[in-house]
């Protein structure tokens, strides 16, 4: 483990992707096949289902540091992270002699660790506080990480695949679409991501996801419209659909298999011919209407999926793109050699399998305006694909943006503020805003993002000394800041005493500028709420 | 019944103050008599009529606070009379010239630590234990996940670092505090190398009075006296409050690492944005503020800035009679 404990510290401590890659190279190429395979698992950002909960290894720690208990929790509160803390306070008892023999990732994992399900709390604490004893910190924490199931690099997939490829010798596309979906890592599977035929082909493979980026420039530097398919940016989870060997699977961009969830959908797929890939959107569709967001939440949110929730939320699936057909991959095909035989194919498809229409326009300007109409039409703005462009991996700027238009805002006032987790849990980051209704603040957004590193350290200062009453860990402070926050839905909510929720609110910036006073009122944004729900309900006047 | 005798140091608007000594240490308002126990700005402050401090750290004093001030250096261990007071300097460790304060009165002795370490350090006189009454310790990293590295193998990673960035063809912008932290690894680093390091102009002026002090360091070139410098492979010291300025951008690409007790903690390295942390401290960790506090068999002790509630706390459940003192120190390493 200590090999993979240092190219931990390596990608830990640097910023340059190809240091990062460098780093990784290096480790796959020494690395053991059995080893290989667990850090590529582990990387890629699979994880490993806790083997001991955080509780366990607190009461164990509190037993061998020596240290009071309120002492542990100050330490925690430092450090923010229960595996850190853990190796820091083991480091003083870490005797030099003691430290043991190295052993291979592998063998750490699949005989040390996943033996500890099949035992009781006391053999677990007897092995785990010996390890903790001798292991160096590094590979402490390490350890931590991965019994309690946190473990994570800071490495984006991309990357991963990168290193893969450059160790593989194989195109990165091949790469990202053998270490989709899931899979065991062994030695053997590394040694089949080695051999250069295809793996055993399994029926429900996805091919990885080709994402836009956003639009900054003016549209009109994209040539004329008529080289781009324009289509509304759906509000819902973007997905894969796979009709295989009679079978039918989904997969959300999260690559979680969730093809259960959508019975509709499924039921509607079996109507496609055998070898046929969509990409799509996932979306809650009733009276011919797009719905908010929080419908398909709820959905989503069911344990079980009643009669009546299948009612309620219909689901349909707006297929974008045809990725496969008769078994054949055609994403190197341009877009509208795409498109044509997409349309060709959904042409008597059943209704919860619909296709995401292409809005028809002759100029940007029209687009513009057409842009304008998103809100009313509960979108989240346009997205311009290249009629040229083939079927990219992951997210390649120049063929594919999301023109998307600006969030709602409002002006609220920080109520009270909390330490966030992890790396911040030493400094005031979570915040949450009220706005006035009857001459007092009403929560109706919690924040933890927008602000930058300085802001965050000034806000924390004046946090601390501004707090009018402490409740454990949360602070109510003095009702004088206001900031404008950004949020991209509004949905009426019981569960919150404002009676609204809104959908991933940010802040966008301090107003020093403006007295709480002037902050916005519940009524405002009740007025927003009432203006969504009318629009909801519009036709689709594309489909 | 017999009151208990004043305390020798009260803690007043103007800062710790000895009563019958009428003498402040280390005020952080202006007064008549400041005794300091060593040159960091939070520590020295402009303003007050009358400096007394340690001799090895007068350069540094007059450097900080022009000249026209009354700086009296005074040898380490040499009494000196102030009111009814007997006060002596004691090498505290943590930066050239800084001192332990000794107050003898009637008898009773109290020792007000300022900041202080005691790992070695070729740049100033090693921490002296000094018995006590009373001990006002500082307590900046009184937690018991701040336990230190030796230095030499830290400085060694540096070094290692340095050369990796060089291979890659990038200048290593190593950000120390301009005064004490950078003149230590300037001079720790010389066990690795004789080769010169560009430093910023704070480091540079201080670098400058402890070389006149006679501590060995390596050559150092201050940055911006030549035009268009080629910093490929070059090691820089600065100061944080350099870190993120255009002033940096004239390295080019260039990887960033910070020498502070803090970056024991990877939360506290990765909010601040640096690549690498290098734990390097001027103060005591928790086993040497631990042990210290023991060995100056003080039958109480005050505790000032940092994590002072938590080594409050401890040394109550020990039995060691124990509480805080509100100060305005910072907490920067």
């Amino acid at each position: 483990m200590r090999a993979f404990s240092e190219l931990y510290e390596e990608l830990d401590t640097t910023t340059s992707t190809n240091l990062k890659v460098a780093a990784m190279v290096r480790y796959f190429n020494t690395a053991t096949p059995a080893d290989a395979a667990w850090a590529a698992y582990i990387l890629s950002g699979r994880r490993l289902k806790r083997f001991i909960g955080q509780s366990l290894l607190w009461r164990w720690l509190i037993e061998v540091s020596d240290l009071p208990e309120w002492l542990v929790e100050e330490s925690y509160s430092a450090v923010g992270d229960l595996a850190e803390t853990v190796a820091l306070l083991m480091e003083g008892n870490l005797a030099a002699a003691a430290v043991v023999p190295d052993l291979p990732l592998s063998t750490w994992i699949e005989a040390r660790l996943l033996p500890l399900r099949e035992v009781d709390d006391e053999q677990q604490r007897v092995a785990i506080i010996e390890w903790w004893r001798t292991l160096p910190y590094r590979e402490c924490f390490i350890l931590n990480k991965l019994l309690t199931g946190e473990l994570r690099v800071g490495v984006s997939e991309l990357l991963v695949t990168r290193a893969l490829a450059e160790v593989l010798k194989l195109e990165r596309n091949d790469v990202t679409r053998r270490i989709m979906g899931e899979w065991r890592p062994s030695a053997e599977f590394w040694e089949n991501l080695r051999s250069s035929e295809a793996s055993a082909s399994d029926p429900s493979a996805p091919y990885p996801f080709f994402l836009a980026s956003p639009l900054e420039a003016d549209p009109a530097t994209l040539g004329p419209t008529s080289d781009w398919l324009a289509e509304w940016k759906w509000d819902g989870i973007r997905s894969e659909l796979i009709r295989r060997e009679g079978k039918c699977f989904i997969w959300s961009r999260g690559e979680d298999l969730v093809t259960e969830r959508f019975p509709e959908v499924v039921a509607a797929a079996a109507q496609l011919p055998d070898g046929v890939v969509l990409d799509g959107e996932l979306v809650a569709w009733r009276d011919g209407a797009i719905q908010p967001f929080a419908d398909l939440q709820q959905r989503i949110g069911r344990k079980k999926l009643s009669p009546a929730i299948l009612k309620e939320v219909p689901v349909r699936f707006l297929a974008y793109d045809l990725l496969e057909q008769d078994y054949t991959d055609l994403r190197a095909l341009p877009l509208r050699e795409r498109r044509a035989r997409l349309e060709a194919l959904s042409a008597n498809a059943p209704d919860s399998l619909g296709i995401s229409s292409a809005i028809t326009a002759s100029s940007w300007e029209q687009l513009a305006n057409l842009r304008t109409e998103s809100r009313a039409r509960a979108v989240e703005g346009l997205m311009l694909k290249s009629l040229d462009s083939p079927y990219g991996t992951g997210r390649q700027r120049g063929s594919w943006w999301k023109w998307k238009i600006d969030p709602y805002s409002f002006d609220g006032v920080m109520l009270y503020a909390q330490p966030g987790h992890g790396r911040r849990s030493n400094l005031y980051t979570d915040y949450t805003f009220g706005v006035w209704s009857n001459g007092e603040l009403v929560p109706v957004a919690k924040a933890y993002s927008g602000l930058s590193n300085v802001e965050i350290a000034d806000l924390d200062r004046w946090i601390r000394l501004h707090t009018t009453e402490k409740f454990g860990p949360v602070r109510q402070v003095e009702q004088t800041q206001v900031f404008e926050l950004a949020y991209e839905g509004i949905a009426a909510s019981s569960r919150h005493k404002s009676g609204i929720a809104l959908r991933f609110p940010r802040i966008m910036r301090r107003r020093l500028d403006k007295p709480a006073g002037e902050a916005d009122t519940l009524s405002d944004l009740q007025a927003v709420l009432a203006a969504h729900r009318g629009q909801t309900r519009h036709e689709d006047p594309a489909s | 019944m017999i009151s208990a005798p004043e305390p020798l140091v009260v803690v007043t608007a103007n800062g710790l103050y000895c009563p019958p000594g009428d003498f402040y240490v280390d005020p952080w308002q202006p007064v008549q008599t400041a005794v300091i126990t060593h040159g960091h700005g939070d520590h020295l402050r402009h303003g007050s009529a009358r400096y007394i401090l340690a001799r090895p750290g007068a350069g540094i004093a007059r450097q900080r606070l022009g000249g026209d001030r009354e700086v009296t250096p005074v040898d380490y261990g040499t009494r000196v009379q102030l009111g009814t007071t007997s006060v002596s300097l004691h090498p505290a460790g943590h930066i050239l010239g800084s001192a332990q304060v000794r107050i003898e009165h009637e008898g009773r002795v109290w020792v007000v630590s300022g900041d202080y370490k005691r790992q070695p350090d070729p740049t100033c006189a090693a921490f002296e234990p000094v018995e006590c009454d009373v001990f006002i310790s500082e307590a900046t990293f009184a937690l018991p996940v701040y336990r230190f590295p030796e230095t030499p193998r830290v400085v060694e990673e540096i070094h290692r670092w340095w050369m990796a960035n060089r291979e890659r063809g990038i200048a290593s912008a190593l950000f120390c505090y301009a005064l004490g932290k950078s003149q230590r690894v300037l001079s720790e680093l010389r066990a690795f190398t004789h080769e010169p390091v560009y430093v910023h102009g704070a480091v540079d002026s201080l670098t400058g009075v402890y070389r006149r002090a006679g501590v060995s360091m390596l050559p150092t070139l201050p940055v911006g006296t030549e035009k268009k410098t080629d910093f490929r492979g070059a090691l820089i010291l600065a100061p944080p409050s350099a870190a993120g300025t255009p002033w940096m951008r004239r390295f080019g690409d260039h990887a960033t690492g910070f020498c502070s007790g803090w970056m024991r903690v990877r939360g506290d390295r990765r909010r601040r944005g640096y690549d690498r942390g290098f734990v390097i401290s001027d103060h005591a960790d928790w086993p040497a503020l631990i042990e210290t506090c023991t060995a100056s068999r003080a039958k109480k002790i005050l505790l000032t800035h940092g994590y002072s509630d938590a080594l409050t706390r401890y040394f109550n459940e020990r039995g060691v009679e124990a509480s805080a003192l509100q100060t305005s120190y910072g907490a920067e390493d």
